[in-house]
């Protein structure tokens, strides 16, 4: 593999990453809200949040690119903020990838909070625990298989997404060249062998992924 | 109850069993990116005069050139450079004697804002801007030529860090438009299609800056035996293709 190759992984590692400590982050409290709320909001929300697996990836790119670039309103907003626009940067690969992935997070948090139920908050709120407390001492450990769920497949989801990187990321290396953009570069560059080292590593990776995936569920299933 | 089935088996089985125009046919084209207009503007005409439809897919000509090594249901391929058809040629899958040059086309330095790029291209050397779009260099023709562009006016190392690439000509553009990159090297022929109030500004890229851009096309393989793409292929040669190709700024050779 070159070094072009080995810049690229990193960068996806990097992008990865990021991505899936925002989702956590945003993902927890819309999960939590969604999974706890009465408001006719609710299911709303819910689709809202589920749109990216629905919406081609390149739709999303697309949106985004016009979104944020110097005539949309994010870009505009960027703009005053002194930050340039965001298409061709990381930052801009992360709210891209955060978008994308979402519900990918959002979804296995929802259904864990869902399992928990009412009735160990309940109980936590006679013995005096605050509704901060019940979140974070009751809540979010019943929930930690959810979050593992997400956490994998959120950093998975990332590392596979293309349409919506190709749209807004002009494939600069080391900053917005990821693995799937330089793939498909080799591919259409006929270096069908750097392409190949590349593919089936990826190929390795995501069964791991699945792997690993499968067993943090067979693991906590007599929990449930 | 096969009575009730019949009219419904007819129905779902009507496109197939009736016949279309003895003569009409589909014919498939590969096209490159760049001449996205021009087959938008060829397609209507081609199909008034001899009755047959044009379908195309576009794309950067490297990745074409794949598609069909790769088995693709094109008949004919309208490159955007010579290479790829030669290759193609030397790898047999094309019907030998019918490549030939239906376009050359001219690379122009744009934005999308008026007043950005000069009549020179001085910006290039001033360098006050953070994108510069370019369609990828190693799969498309007019991404190459861009390079050498830059090459040649001693520009290319001090502008790689800001060069931002499409995967083809038309998403480059696409950088330019949205205003994400503010200029690009995109084709001549894309910023002539464009209503006058969005045509901003432009460097007509001088032709001793970069290698001849002849755009070739050839029929593939598959087609050998098919009168509709080889009417597309003389059709391209006739004199109403080639001033519609002329209208939007390449030239076409004598």
């Amino acid at each position: 593999m070159s070094e072009a190759d080995w810049l690229a992984v990193w960068l996806t590692i990097k992008l990865a990453a990021v991505t899936t400590a925002v989702l956590l982050l945003v993902g927890t409290p819309i999960a939590w809200w969604i999974a706890r709320t009465r408001s006719w909001l609710k299911q709303p929300v819910a689709a809202f949040v589920a749109l990216p697996l629905v919406l081609p990836p390149t739709v999303l790119g697309f949106y985004l690119l016009l979104f944020l670039g110097p005539n949309g309103p994010g870009g505009w907003l960027t703009q005053t903020l002194a930050l340039g626009t965001l298409p061709f940067t990381f930052a801009g690969l992360v709210i891209g990838s955060v978008i994308y992935s979402l519900p990918f997070v959002v979804q296995p948090i929802y259904n864990a909070f869902e399992a928990v139920g009412e009735r160990p908050l309940e109980v936590a709120a006679t013995l005096r625990a605050s509704p901060w407390n019940r979140f974070f001492t009751v809540a979010l450990p019943l929930a930690r298989p959810g979050l593992l769920t997400a956490t994998v497949l959120g950093f998975a989801h990332t590392v596979g997404e293309f349409g919506v990187v190709l749209m807004i990321g002009g494939a600069i290396p080391g900053k917005t060249k990821v693995l799937s953009v330089a793939i498909y570069d080799h591919v259409e560059a006929l270096e069908y062998v750097h392409a190949h080292a590349l593919s089936a590593g990826m190929v390795v990776f995501a069964f791991l992924v699945l792997l690993v995936l499968f067993m943090i569920n067979r693991r906590w299933e007599p929990l449930r | 109850m096969p009575h009730l089935f019949l009219p419904f088996l007819f129905v779902l089985l009507a496109p197939f069993l009736i016949p279309g125009p003895a003569t009409a046919a589909d014919v498939t084209v590969a096209a490159a990116a760049n001449f996205t207009e021009a087959i938008n503007r060829l397609a209507p005409d081609f199909e008034r005069r001899t009755g047959h439809r044009l379908v195309t897919s576009f794309g950067a000509t490297g990745k074409l050139y794949a598609q069909i090594k790769n088995g693709a249901p094109f008949d004919v391929l309208l490159a955007a450079d010579a290479a790829y058809p030669r290759r193609l040629e030397a790898e047999r899958l094309t019907v030998s004697g019918t490549r030939f040059i239906y376009a050359t086309g001219r690379l122009v330095l744009w934005s999308a804002r008026a007043g950005v790029v000069d009549k020179d291209g001085a910006i290039l050397r001033k360098g006050d801007f953070a994108h510069l779009a370019v369609a990828n260099p190693t799969t498309a023709p007019y991404g190459a030529a861009a390079v050498q562009v830059m090459r040649r006016l001693g520009v290319e190392e001090r502008l790689r860090p800001r060069l931002v690439q499409g995967e083809n000509i038309t998403q480059a553009f696409q950088f330019v438009r949205s205003g994400n990159a503010l200029l690009g090297f995109v084709a001549w022929a894309q910023v002539r299609a464009l209503p006058a109030a969005q045509v901003g500004s432009y460097w007509l890229v001088p032709v001793e800056l970069y290698a001849p851009l002849h755009q070739e096309a050839v029929l593939l393989k598959r087609a050998a035996d098919a009168p509709a793409a080889r009417a597309f292929i003389d059709y391209l040669r006739s004199p109403p293709a080639r001033s519609i190709i002329e209208e939007l700024g390449y030239t076409t050779p004598r």
